[in-house]
């Protein structure tokens, strides 16, 4: 079973391969099998390699496939490494992106670009896979490029719209960014470490660096910068909204279940890195904190289905980064994972939605579709209660409890995040449920057109019962005390120890979670349901409309970074249109051009002014050799 | 042998030589301008002969005779091109030989 590690990664490529070279001449029904039967055998052998791997629980497995190349004692190699942490990871990707793959053949069924949607696609997953099996950090950092390069593909899937090229270029531009200071950062590794192999890193940076080093802390933060651009964590997110473009099941691949937690791998997968820069691990909780707060206030006011859920994506990594920066690493893990879970749930039951009401993404054209579509509407609720954590009986309550609780009893955990932590858990419980009461309940204000079919459905009821059930193999200290998913993380990542003395507490804690997740449930329902008219009074307060359309706008991180960055730019670019260097040398050209006219001239063809030219010449040697 | 004096030689020589610039400058016809520029040959033929009289050298005569030479070559070489420039413009005018002006 080991020796096929490298299938994993190997198969999507494969399809896409397949796909790019014979897309045009297969049949569709083939074309969905290789799309869709790429990824589904991929995930086979993961949930076989997975299930070895619970048997045996190795450390790691390794594969080498073959050196890539070799210059100057620099030899990386395409080799795959499997712990704990990559296991997590590859079975969501290779499963949910399966799920996801199902559900696309038929939501895309009557798309014209068939085989370029599942090229896309594949690559997508094959990259995703290369990036979370990678050994070292250059082939990690070609998975990282090569998901890039695939969210700016199918953001802009159908780019004859304008718009859908402009998000897919915002996306892959405020990425570069990030990966720019992470490749500085992967320079900086080598030049210090003379390899990238993630292991040997790992092992000898506690002997390179004392804890806090400032080199520990520069490289940190560089990695942090591209963890950041890819996660769409402040100050790089304004992509992700825009994101949305895409074709539903592309946002539900890459915006919530895989690409964007490709930093919150990085991050736990540097894990010594941090600890030994406790700085820049208090920056990661920093910016999860403010990130999930900021755009969970920004996701309460729009009204875009997919953008709500775009927010809460980048809300719920915040929770990630938070975790992982006071040190809760396997609750950060266990966090995306039931994320990536319920996330894809909704955006699949989002995308179902949207083509029934004949591709209205606006939820104040919506409601009433309690009735119309029942399994959309149990499975969508599923997924919003696990968003919003509702307690007990939601994965998501799990994880989500486990992260607060450590953001504020963990050794680097303190009462301002997990203020910030439970003030993000309500506004998560108002928007989430204000998505609820907006699409199904109320009147219903769009025909639904056409039903969702089997192919569809199948992948949500999966979902949904992921959603509910996986949060049960970790369960909190206190009751049940089961701790199966961090025990498996235990070999990778540094276990973490509540404070004592709020431990006998701890049940206080799950319950004002609990109580502010229903909290926002009843407020929600308050303002949506049960008495309208106290929105309309908030919307006729001035403050609070201004506060809305601030939130509206991204807390206007757009305006500011097209003030900052593109309108100088644009200026510069125009200033520059004409080569101001350039026109040194045009000018040259220019005047010979110029003289050369002049010359002409003289070219007249009539003899006698030739001879007349010799003539004055002569005389003019002449005077000139005689008088001077 | 009556001598005339090298001033006069040399001034016919020189008058010769004016009137044969001028004429290349103002004559149109082309086999006009070939006979002035002989004229101009000849003028200076003539400066070489009383120069060669004045030091009494036969450099001035051997002169003389390589100009005579170069003069037949090139009224053979002019007179080809002058009949061709007839077959083409069907004009002796020079001025009309300008079609590949610049």
């Amino acid at each position: 079973m080991e020796n096929l590690l490298w299938l994993i990664p190997a198969l999507p490529f494969l399809g896409a391969i397949l796909l790019v070279l014979f897309g045009g001449r297969l049949p569709r029904p083939l074309l969905a099998v290789v799309g869709v039967g790429s990824v589904g055998v991929s995930a086979l052998v993961t949930i076989l390699l997975g299930l070895e791997f619970l048997a045996d629980l190795p450390l790691y497995y390794q594969q080498e496939v073959w050196q890539w190349f070799s210059v100057a004692g620099f030899t990386p190699s395409i080799a795959f490494h499997v712990d704990a942490l990559s296991m997590v990871f590859i079975f969501v990707i290779t499963f949910v992106g399966f799920l996801i793959h199902l559900y696309a053949t038929a939501y895309m069924a009557d798309e014209a670009d068939f085989a370029r949607f599942f090229a896309c696609m594949n690559l997508f997953v094959g990259s995703m896979l290369v990036l979370v099996l990678a050994d070292n950090l250059l082939l990690l950092y070609l998975g990282w490029e090569g998901v890039g390069l695939c969210s700016y593909l199918l953001i802009g899937f159908w780019y004859k719209e304008p718009a859908n090229g402009y998000a897919a270029r915002k996306a892959f531009i405020i990425t570069r960014v990030g990966d720019t200071a992470m490749a500085i950062g992967l320079f900086l590794l080598f030049q210090l470490f003379g390899t990238l192999n993630i292991q040997s890193i790992l092992s000898d940076a506690p002997q390179v660096w004392p804890v806090g080093s400032e080199g520990a802390l520069l490289v940190a933060l560089l990695l942090l910068g591209g963890a950041v651009g890819k996660s769409g964590q402040l100050p790089l997110q304004t992509w992700l909204p825009d994101a949305m473009a895409g074709p539903t099941p592309v946002s539900a691949l890459i915006h919530a279940a895989t690409m964007v937690t490709a930093g919150v791998y990085l991050i736990a997968r540097m894990n010594v890195v941090f600890e030994l820069a406790p700085l820049a691990q208090l920056l990661v909780a920093v910016v999860g904190a403010a990130t999930l707060l900021i755009a969970g206030f920004s996701a309460l006011t729009q009204y875009d289905l997919k953008r709500v859920l775009a927010y809460s994506t980048i809300s719920q990594i915040g929770y990630m980064f938070l975790a992982l920066g006071v040190g809760a690493w396997s609750a950060g893990i266990f966090h995306f994972m039931i994320h990536a879970f319920f996330k894809a749930l909704l955006f699949l039951c989002a995308g179902v939605i949207i083509l029934a009401l004949h591709h209205k993404q606006d939820m104040r054209h919506m409601g009433g579709l309690r009735k119309s579509m029942p399994v959309v509407f149990w499975t969508f609720l599923i997924g919003a209660g696990s968003l919003a954590a509702l307690p007990l009986i939601t994965a998501g309550f799990y994880s989500k409890d486990q992260i607060l609780w450590y953001a504020l009893a963990g050794e680097n955990g303190n009462v301002w995040l997990y203020a910030a932590g439970l003030a993000g858990a309500f506004i998560t419980s108002i928007y989430t449920f204000r998505m609820v009461f907006l699409t199904f309940y109320g009147p219903a204000r769009t025909h639904v057109s056409h039903p969702p079919g089997k192919l569809i459905t199948i992948p949500l009821i999966l979902l949904a019962i992921l959603s509910l059930v996986s949060g049960f193999i970790e369960l909190p200290h206190n009751f049940g005390h089961l701790v199966l998913f961090s025990d498996l993380l235990q070999p990778v990542l540094p276990a973490i120890e509540a404070s004592a003395s709020l431990a006998a507490n701890e049940w206080l804690f799950q319950v004002l979670a609990a109580v502010v997740s229903l909290g926002g449930v009843y407020v929600a329902y308050l303002f949506y349901i049960k008495s309208p008219y106290l929105l309309h009074r908030l919307m006729h307060n001035g403050l609070a409309v201004r506060l809305q359309q601030f939130w509206f706008a991204g807390w206007g991180f757009d305006a500011l970074y097209d003030n900052l960055f593109v309108r100088p730019y644009v200026f510069l670019s125009n200033l520059n249109k004409r080569d101001i260097i350039d026109s040194f040398y045009t000018g040259l050209a220019r005047m010979a051009e110029g003289f050369h006219v002049m010359l002409s001239q003289s070219q007249s063809g009539v003899l006698r002014s030739y001879v007349m030219g010799i003539v004055v010449g002569a005389i003019m040697i002449l005077t000139i050799s005689l008088f001077l | 042998m009556s001598t005339a004096s090298m001033e006069a030689a040399l001034l016919l020589a020189g008058i010769l030589f004016m009137l044969g610039l001028i004429s290349v400058l103002i004559r149109r016809n082309i086999i006009f301008m070939l006979i002035s520029v002989e004229i101009m040959l000849n003028a200076a033929g003539l400066a070489f002969i009383v120069a060669g009289t004045r030091w009494v050298q036969p450099d001035g005569q051997i002169m003389f005779i390589f100009i005579l030479t170069m003069a037949a070559a090139e009224v053979s070489v002019g007179l080809a091109l002058i009949l061709q420039i007839y077959h083409q413009l069907k004009t002796l005018n020079s001025d009309a030989a300008n079609i590949m002006k610049g």
